[in-house]
Protein backbone atom coordinates (compact mmCIF):
# COMPACT_ATOMS: atom_id res chain seq x y z
CA UNK A 1 0.00 0.00 0.00
CA UNK A 2 1.18 3.44 -0.87
CA UNK A 3 2.32 5.61 1.98
CA UNK A 4 0.38 8.66 3.07
CA UNK A 5 2.90 11.00 1.55
CA UNK A 6 2.73 9.28 -1.81
CA UNK A 7 -1.04 9.49 -1.83
CA UNK A 8 -0.92 13.14 -0.97
CA UNK A 9 1.44 13.82 -3.84
CA UNK A 10 -0.71 11.91 -6.27
CA UNK A 11 -3.83 13.74 -5.22
CA UNK A 12 -2.20 17.10 -5.74
CA UNK A 13 -0.78 16.10 -9.11
CA UNK A 14 -4.16 14.84 -10.35
CA UNK A 15 -5.71 18.05 -9.10
CA UNK A 16 -3.30 20.19 -11.06
CA UNK A 17 -3.93 18.09 -14.17
CA UNK A 18 -7.60 18.67 -13.64
CA UNK A 19 -6.99 22.39 -13.48
CA UNK A 20 -5.24 22.27 -16.83
CA UNK A 21 -7.92 20.22 -18.55
CA UNK A 22 -10.58 22.47 -17.13
CA UNK A 23 -8.83 25.53 -18.47
CA UNK A 24 -8.42 23.89 -21.86
CA UNK A 25 -12.10 23.09 -21.91
CA UNK A 26 -12.98 26.70 -21.17
CA UNK A 27 -10.67 27.95 -23.89
CA UNK A 28 -12.05 25.43 -26.37
CA UNK A 29 -15.61 26.45 -25.51
CA UNK A 30 -14.83 30.10 -26.17
CA UNK A 31 -13.03 29.30 -29.40
CA UNK A 32 -15.78 26.95 -30.46
CA UNK A 33 -18.32 29.71 -30.35
CA UNK A 34 -16.16 31.87 -32.55
CA UNK A 35 -15.37 29.04 -34.95
CA UNK A 36 -19.02 28.10 -35.19
CA UNK A 37 -19.99 31.67 -35.93
CA UNK A 38 -17.46 32.02 -38.68
CA UNK A 39 -18.52 28.66 -40.13
CA UNK A 40 -22.07 29.95 -40.26
CA UNK A 41 -21.04 33.27 -41.71
CA UNK A 42 -19.03 31.51 -44.38
CA UNK A 43 -21.95 29.41 -45.51
CA UNK A 44 -23.78 31.93 -47.74
CA UNK A 45 -20.69 32.40 -49.88
CA UNK A 46 -20.16 28.75 -50.63
CA UNK A 47 -23.87 28.19 -51.14
CA UNK A 48 -24.17 31.03 -53.60
CA UNK A 49 -21.03 29.90 -55.37
CA UNK A 50 -22.49 26.43 -55.66
CA UNK A 51 -25.74 27.76 -57.03
CA UNK A 52 -24.06 29.83 -59.69
CA UNK A 53 -21.89 26.94 -60.77
CA UNK A 54 -24.92 24.69 -60.90
CA UNK A 55 -26.71 27.19 -63.09
CA UNK A 56 -23.69 27.62 -65.28
CA UNK A 57 -22.82 23.99 -65.73
CA UNK A 58 -26.35 23.12 -66.73
CA UNK A 59 -26.05 25.87 -69.32
CA UNK A 60 -22.91 24.42 -70.83
CA UNK A 61 -24.15 22.82 -74.00
CA UNK A 62 -20.90 21.49 -75.28
CA UNK A 63 -19.80 18.88 -72.75
CA UNK A 64 -16.74 17.95 -74.75
CA UNK A 65 -15.16 21.34 -74.55
CA UNK A 66 -16.19 22.07 -70.98
CA UNK A 67 -13.38 23.18 -68.68
CA UNK A 68 -11.34 20.28 -67.40
CA UNK A 69 -11.93 21.24 -63.79
CA UNK A 70 -15.59 20.47 -64.35
CA UNK A 71 -15.51 17.48 -66.61
CA UNK A 72 -12.27 15.88 -65.48
CA UNK A 73 -9.37 14.72 -67.59
CA UNK A 74 -11.34 11.73 -68.78
CA UNK A 75 -9.10 9.48 -66.75
CA UNK A 76 -8.99 8.38 -63.17
CA UNK A 77 -5.57 6.87 -62.81
CA UNK A 78 -3.97 9.28 -60.38
CA UNK A 79 -5.83 10.30 -57.26
CA UNK A 80 -4.84 13.27 -55.19
CA UNK A 81 -6.07 13.27 -51.62
CA UNK A 82 -6.00 16.39 -49.51
CA UNK A 83 -6.22 15.52 -45.85
CA UNK A 84 -7.16 18.43 -43.63
CA UNK A 85 -6.36 18.00 -39.96
CA UNK A 86 -5.54 20.15 -36.96
CA UNK A 87 -2.14 21.44 -35.94
CA UNK A 88 -2.65 20.50 -32.33
CA UNK A 89 -3.47 17.35 -30.49
CA UNK A 90 -5.47 16.75 -27.31
CA UNK A 91 -8.77 16.88 -29.10
CA UNK A 92 -10.17 13.40 -28.71
CA UNK A 93 -10.70 11.40 -31.83
CA UNK A 94 -10.74 14.40 -34.11
CA UNK A 95 -7.54 13.81 -36.04
CA UNK A 96 -7.61 10.04 -35.97
CA UNK A 97 -11.17 9.97 -37.33
CA UNK A 98 -10.13 11.86 -40.43
CA UNK A 99 -7.03 9.71 -40.80
CA UNK A 100 -9.07 6.55 -40.46
CA UNK A 101 -11.46 7.68 -43.14
CA UNK A 102 -8.61 8.71 -45.41
CA UNK A 103 -6.73 5.46 -44.86
CA UNK A 104 -9.67 3.33 -45.90
CA UNK A 105 -9.95 5.43 -49.05
CA UNK A 106 -6.22 5.05 -49.70
CA UNK A 107 -6.59 1.31 -49.33
CA UNK A 108 -9.35 1.30 -51.92
CA UNK A 109 -7.21 3.31 -54.33
CA UNK A 110 -4.16 1.12 -54.04
CA UNK A 111 -6.28 -2.05 -54.23
CA UNK A 112 -7.60 -1.01 -57.62
CA UNK A 113 -4.08 -0.33 -58.85
CA UNK A 114 -4.36 3.42 -59.13
CA UNK A 115 -1.68 5.87 -58.17
CA UNK A 116 -2.07 7.78 -54.96
CA UNK A 117 -0.75 11.20 -54.07
CA UNK A 118 -1.33 12.91 -50.76
CA UNK A 119 -1.25 16.49 -49.59
CA UNK A 120 -1.59 16.99 -45.87
CA UNK A 121 -2.83 20.24 -44.41
CA UNK A 122 -2.13 20.49 -40.71
CA UNK A 123 0.81 18.93 -38.95
CA UNK A 124 -1.09 16.23 -37.05
CA UNK A 125 -2.21 14.55 -40.24
CA UNK A 126 1.33 14.57 -41.56
CA UNK A 127 2.65 13.05 -38.34
CA UNK A 128 0.17 10.21 -38.49
CA UNK A 129 0.46 9.48 -42.19
CA UNK A 130 4.17 9.80 -42.73
CA UNK A 131 4.93 6.40 -41.26
CA UNK A 132 2.82 4.46 -43.73
CA UNK A 133 2.65 6.77 -46.71
CA UNK A 134 5.90 8.72 -46.61
CA UNK A 135 6.62 8.19 -50.32
CA UNK A 136 3.08 9.21 -51.32
CA UNK A 137 2.98 12.55 -49.53
CA UNK A 138 3.92 15.19 -52.05
CA UNK A 139 3.24 18.26 -49.98
CA UNK A 140 2.78 19.12 -46.35
CA UNK A 141 1.17 22.43 -45.58
CA UNK A 142 0.69 23.82 -42.13
CA UNK A 143 -0.84 27.04 -40.95
CA UNK A 144 0.44 27.07 -37.40
CA UNK A 145 0.91 30.82 -37.40
CA UNK A 146 -2.65 31.68 -38.39
CA UNK A 147 -4.95 31.88 -35.46
CA UNK A 148 -8.20 31.23 -37.27
CA UNK A 149 -9.04 29.62 -40.53
CA UNK A 150 -8.91 32.37 -43.11
CA UNK A 151 -9.58 32.58 -46.80
CA UNK A 152 -6.06 33.62 -47.61
CA UNK A 153 -4.70 30.28 -46.40
CA UNK A 154 -7.41 28.33 -48.18
CA UNK A 155 -6.61 30.17 -51.38
CA UNK A 156 -2.97 29.13 -51.05
CA UNK A 157 -3.96 25.47 -50.83
CA UNK A 158 -6.39 25.92 -53.71
CA UNK A 159 -3.71 27.45 -55.91
CA UNK A 160 -1.32 24.59 -55.21
CA UNK A 161 -3.99 22.08 -56.18
CA UNK A 162 -4.88 23.90 -59.37
CA UNK A 163 -1.25 24.27 -60.35
CA UNK A 164 -0.74 20.56 -59.96
CA UNK A 165 -3.89 19.86 -61.92
CA UNK A 166 -2.76 22.05 -64.77
CA UNK A 167 0.55 20.20 -64.85
CA UNK A 168 -1.45 16.99 -65.25
CA UNK A 169 -0.16 15.58 -62.01
CA UNK A 170 -3.46 14.00 -61.07
CA UNK A 171 -6.93 13.22 -62.42
CA UNK A 172 -9.20 13.16 -59.41
CA UNK A 173 -8.97 15.23 -56.26
CA UNK A 174 -10.68 14.40 -52.99
CA UNK A 175 -10.58 16.31 -49.74
CA UNK A 176 -11.00 14.87 -46.27
CA UNK A 177 -12.24 16.86 -43.32
CA UNK A 178 -14.57 16.68 -40.35
CA UNK A 179 -18.00 18.12 -40.71
CA UNK A 180 -19.27 19.83 -37.62
CA UNK A 181 -22.65 18.53 -36.54
CA UNK A 182 -22.65 19.38 -32.87
CA UNK A 183 -20.25 19.46 -29.98
CA UNK A 184 -20.15 15.72 -29.52
CA UNK A 185 -20.62 14.60 -33.12
CA UNK A 186 -18.28 15.36 -35.97
CA UNK A 187 -18.63 13.40 -39.15
CA UNK A 188 -15.52 12.66 -41.18
CA UNK A 189 -16.22 13.53 -44.79
CA UNK A 190 -14.72 12.76 -48.12
CA UNK A 191 -15.59 15.15 -50.89
CA UNK A 192 -14.51 15.03 -54.48
CA UNK A 193 -13.70 18.49 -55.81
CA UNK A 194 -12.06 17.70 -59.16
CA UNK A 195 -13.85 16.85 -61.36
CA UNK A 196 -16.67 18.70 -59.71
CA UNK A 197 -19.64 16.62 -58.76
CA UNK A 198 -22.78 18.61 -59.34
CA UNK A 199 -25.85 17.12 -57.81
CA UNK A 200 -28.81 17.89 -60.00
CA UNK A 201 -31.20 19.29 -57.49
CA UNK A 202 -34.31 20.22 -59.38
CA UNK A 203 -34.61 21.39 -62.89
CA UNK A 204 -36.20 24.62 -61.90
CA UNK A 205 -32.95 26.51 -61.62
CA UNK A 206 -31.56 25.27 -64.88
CA UNK A 207 -34.53 26.53 -66.81
CA UNK A 208 -33.66 30.04 -65.84
CA UNK A 209 -32.30 31.86 -68.83
CA UNK A 210 -29.26 33.77 -67.88
CA UNK A 211 -27.42 36.36 -69.80
CA UNK A 212 -23.71 35.74 -69.61
CA UNK A 213 -21.04 38.33 -69.95
CA UNK A 214 -18.59 37.16 -71.28
CA UNK A 215 -19.69 33.68 -72.38
CA UNK A 216 -20.32 30.67 -70.16
CA UNK A 217 -17.02 28.98 -70.77
CA UNK A 218 -15.00 31.97 -69.80
CA UNK A 219 -17.00 32.56 -66.64
CA UNK A 220 -16.74 28.91 -65.72
CA UNK A 221 -13.03 28.95 -66.34
CA UNK A 222 -12.71 31.89 -63.99
CA UNK A 223 -15.12 30.57 -61.42
CA UNK A 224 -14.05 26.97 -61.02
CA UNK A 225 -10.61 27.68 -59.56
CA UNK A 226 -12.27 30.03 -57.11
CA UNK A 227 -14.69 27.31 -56.21
CA UNK A 228 -11.82 24.99 -55.29
CA UNK A 229 -10.52 27.56 -52.81
CA UNK A 230 -14.02 28.12 -51.52
CA UNK A 231 -14.58 24.42 -50.94
CA UNK A 232 -11.29 24.15 -49.12
CA UNK A 233 -12.11 27.19 -47.06
CA UNK A 234 -15.45 25.64 -46.16
CA UNK A 235 -13.69 22.45 -45.13
CA UNK A 236 -11.24 24.44 -43.05
CA UNK A 237 -14.03 26.29 -41.28
CA UNK A 238 -15.91 23.08 -40.55
CA UNK A 239 -12.68 21.55 -39.39
CA UNK A 240 -11.83 24.31 -36.98
CA UNK A 241 -15.30 24.21 -35.45
CA UNK A 242 -15.05 20.43 -35.20
CA UNK A 243 -11.61 20.61 -33.65
CA UNK A 244 -12.75 22.94 -30.90
CA UNK A 245 -15.92 20.93 -30.31
CA UNK A 246 -13.98 17.72 -30.13
CA UNK A 247 -11.41 19.22 -27.81
CA UNK A 248 -14.09 20.63 -25.59
CA UNK A 249 -15.82 17.31 -25.08
CA UNK A 250 -12.52 15.47 -24.68
CA UNK A 251 -11.37 17.93 -22.04
CA UNK A 252 -14.74 17.79 -20.34
CA UNK A 253 -14.33 14.03 -20.04
CA UNK A 254 -10.80 14.39 -18.79
CA UNK A 255 -11.87 16.87 -16.15
CA UNK A 256 -14.61 14.56 -14.98
CA UNK A 257 -12.29 11.56 -14.87
CA UNK A 258 -9.75 13.55 -12.90
CA UNK A 259 -12.47 14.51 -10.45
CA UNK A 260 -13.43 10.88 -9.96
CA UNK A 261 -9.83 9.96 -9.45
CA UNK A 262 -9.35 12.67 -6.85
CA UNK A 263 -12.41 11.39 -4.99
CA UNK A 264 -11.14 7.83 -5.02
CA UNK A 265 -7.68 8.82 -3.93
CA UNK A 266 -9.04 11.02 -1.15
CA UNK A 267 -11.06 8.13 0.24
CA UNK A 268 -8.01 5.92 0.11
CA UNK A 269 -5.95 8.60 1.78
CA UNK A 270 -8.45 9.05 4.60
CA UNK A 271 -8.75 5.31 5.11
CA UNK A 272 -5.03 4.81 5.41
CA UNK A 273 -4.72 7.82 7.69
CA UNK A 274 -7.40 6.34 9.94
CA UNK A 275 -5.73 2.94 9.80
CA UNK A 276 -2.46 4.49 10.86
CA UNK A 277 -4.12 6.23 13.82
CA UNK A 278 -5.89 3.04 14.87
CA UNK A 279 -2.67 1.14 14.65
CA UNK A 280 -0.92 3.65 16.83
CA UNK A 281 -3.73 3.56 19.40
CA UNK A 282 -3.64 -0.22 19.56
CA UNK A 283 0.07 -0.08 20.08
CA UNK A 284 -0.26 2.40 22.94
CA UNK A 285 -3.11 0.48 24.58
CA UNK A 286 -1.39 -2.88 24.33
CA UNK A 287 1.78 -1.26 25.62
CA UNK A 288 -0.10 0.17 28.62
CA UNK A 289 -1.74 -3.16 29.30
CA UNK A 290 1.50 -5.01 29.48
CA UNK A 291 2.82 -2.77 32.21
CA UNK B 1 -44.47 46.70 -54.01
CA UNK B 2 -41.15 48.22 -53.28
CA UNK B 3 -39.33 50.36 -55.77
CA UNK B 4 -35.95 48.76 -55.44
CA UNK B 5 -34.29 45.38 -55.33
CA UNK B 6 -32.13 43.52 -52.89
CA UNK B 7 -28.36 43.39 -52.81
CA UNK B 8 -26.23 40.81 -51.03
CA UNK B 9 -22.49 41.19 -50.93
CA UNK B 10 -20.76 38.21 -49.39
CA UNK B 11 -17.14 37.44 -48.90
CA UNK B 12 -15.85 34.06 -47.80
CA UNK B 13 -15.65 35.02 -44.17
CA UNK B 14 -18.97 36.71 -43.71
CA UNK B 15 -21.89 38.44 -45.28
CA UNK B 16 -20.48 41.86 -46.04
CA UNK B 17 -23.60 43.80 -46.88
CA UNK B 18 -27.24 42.97 -47.23
CA UNK B 19 -29.60 45.70 -48.17
CA UNK B 20 -33.16 45.92 -49.39
CA UNK B 21 -34.65 48.61 -51.53
CA UNK B 22 -31.67 49.56 -53.59
CA UNK B 23 -32.51 51.56 -56.66
CA UNK B 24 -29.36 51.14 -58.68
CA UNK B 25 -26.06 49.36 -58.49
CA UNK B 26 -23.09 50.03 -60.74
CA UNK B 27 -20.57 47.21 -60.90
CA UNK B 28 -17.22 47.12 -62.67
CA UNK B 29 -18.06 44.11 -64.82
CA UNK B 30 -15.48 42.35 -66.88
CA UNK B 31 -16.43 44.03 -70.11
CA UNK B 32 -17.08 47.47 -68.73
CA UNK B 33 -19.10 49.18 -66.06
CA UNK B 34 -22.61 47.89 -65.78
CA UNK B 35 -25.53 49.59 -64.15
CA UNK B 36 -28.23 47.32 -62.80
CA UNK B 37 -31.75 48.47 -62.17
CA UNK B 38 -34.81 46.65 -60.94
CA UNK B 39 -36.16 43.84 -63.15
CA UNK B 40 -32.93 43.39 -65.01
CA UNK B 41 -32.88 40.04 -66.77
CA UNK B 42 -30.94 37.28 -64.99
CA UNK B 43 -27.26 37.78 -65.58
CA UNK B 44 -23.99 36.30 -64.44
CA UNK B 45 -20.73 38.09 -64.91
CA UNK B 46 -17.47 38.61 -63.16
CA UNK B 47 -15.70 41.67 -61.92
CA UNK B 48 -12.46 43.43 -62.54
CA UNK B 49 -10.86 45.80 -60.04
CA UNK B 50 -13.08 48.80 -59.61
CA UNK B 51 -15.73 50.51 -57.59
CA UNK B 52 -19.16 49.20 -56.79
CA UNK B 53 -21.70 51.95 -56.40
CA UNK B 54 -24.79 51.09 -54.41
CA UNK B 55 -27.45 53.74 -54.81
CA UNK B 56 -30.62 53.83 -52.81
CA UNK B 57 -33.13 56.63 -52.47
CA UNK B 58 -31.47 58.14 -49.44
CA UNK B 59 -27.80 57.46 -49.84
CA UNK B 60 -24.95 56.22 -51.95
CA UNK B 61 -22.25 53.77 -50.94
CA UNK B 62 -18.98 53.07 -52.68
CA UNK B 63 -16.95 49.92 -52.30
CA UNK B 64 -13.70 48.88 -53.81
CA UNK B 65 -13.48 45.32 -55.16
CA UNK B 66 -10.66 43.49 -56.76
CA UNK B 67 -12.42 40.52 -58.25
CA UNK B 68 -15.63 38.63 -57.83
CA UNK B 69 -18.76 37.29 -59.41
CA UNK B 70 -22.10 39.01 -59.80
CA UNK B 71 -25.37 37.25 -60.23
CA UNK B 72 -28.70 38.95 -60.70
CA UNK B 73 -31.84 36.89 -60.43
CA UNK B 74 -35.38 37.45 -59.15
CA UNK B 75 -34.54 41.01 -58.20
CA UNK B 76 -31.70 39.92 -55.99
CA UNK B 77 -28.18 40.94 -56.79
CA UNK B 78 -25.53 38.69 -55.28
CA UNK B 79 -21.93 39.72 -55.37
CA UNK B 80 -19.34 37.18 -54.33
CA UNK B 81 -15.93 38.61 -53.71
CA UNK B 82 -12.89 37.82 -51.64
CA UNK B 83 -11.56 41.34 -51.57
CA UNK B 84 -13.78 44.27 -50.76
CA UNK B 85 -13.69 47.32 -48.56
CA UNK B 86 -15.75 50.38 -47.96
CA UNK B 87 -14.09 53.40 -49.47
CA UNK B 88 -15.29 55.65 -46.69
CA UNK B 89 -13.34 53.80 -44.02
CA UNK B 90 -10.53 52.77 -46.28
CA UNK B 91 -7.29 52.32 -44.48
CA UNK B 92 -4.78 54.63 -46.17
CA UNK B 93 -1.88 52.36 -45.41
CA UNK B 94 -3.70 49.31 -46.71
CA UNK B 95 -4.44 51.09 -49.97
CA UNK B 96 -0.87 52.24 -50.48
CA UNK B 97 0.36 48.73 -49.67
CA UNK B 98 -1.92 47.34 -52.33
CA UNK B 99 -0.64 49.87 -54.86
CA UNK B 100 2.94 48.96 -54.10
CA UNK B 101 2.17 45.28 -54.41
CA UNK B 102 0.47 45.76 -57.75
CA UNK B 103 3.30 47.91 -59.05
CA UNK B 104 5.82 45.32 -58.01
CA UNK B 105 3.79 42.75 -59.90
CA UNK B 106 3.76 45.03 -62.93
CA UNK B 107 7.53 45.06 -63.06
CA UNK B 108 7.70 41.35 -63.62
CA UNK B 109 8.53 40.32 -67.14
CA UNK B 110 6.34 37.30 -67.63
CA UNK B 111 3.03 39.15 -67.67
CA UNK B 112 0.61 38.68 -70.49
CA UNK B 113 -1.26 41.66 -71.84
CA UNK B 114 -4.51 40.85 -70.13
CA UNK B 115 -2.87 40.64 -66.73
CA UNK B 116 -0.92 43.82 -67.35
CA UNK B 117 -4.09 45.60 -68.28
CA UNK B 118 -5.88 44.44 -65.15
CA UNK B 119 -2.99 45.45 -62.92
CA UNK B 120 -2.66 48.86 -64.51
CA UNK B 121 -6.35 49.33 -64.04
CA UNK B 122 -6.11 48.29 -60.43
CA UNK B 123 -3.33 50.76 -59.70
CA UNK B 124 -5.31 53.51 -61.35
CA UNK B 125 -8.41 52.85 -59.28
CA UNK B 126 -6.50 52.50 -56.05
CA UNK B 127 -4.66 55.75 -56.68
CA UNK B 128 -7.90 57.55 -57.27
CA UNK B 129 -9.10 56.25 -53.93
CA UNK B 130 -6.04 57.29 -52.03
CA UNK B 131 -6.26 60.82 -53.35
CA UNK B 132 -9.78 61.34 -52.09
Amino acid sequence: MASLDDLKKRISSVKSTQKITKAMKMVAAAKLRRAQESAERGRPYSEKMNNIILNLSSGVSDKENAPKLLSGTGDDKVHLCVVLTADRGLCGGFNSNIIKKAKSYFQKISDTGKTLKIITVGSKGYDQLKRLYQDKIIENISFKESKNANYFDADKVGKIIIEKFENNEFDVCTIFYNQFKNVITQIPQEQQIIPLKTEEKDNKSSEENYEFEPDEDEILGNLLPKNISTQIFKAMLENSASEQGSRMSAMDNATRNAGEMVDKLTIEYNRSRQAAITKELIEIISGAESL
Amino acid sequence: MSEGFKIDIVNPEKSFLSKENVSEVVVPAYEGEMGILKDHIPIISFLKPGIIKVISSSEEHNFYVEDGIVEFKDNTLSILTSSIFDIKNANKKHVSDEIQEAEKELNKDDLNDQKRFLLNHKVEILKSISIN
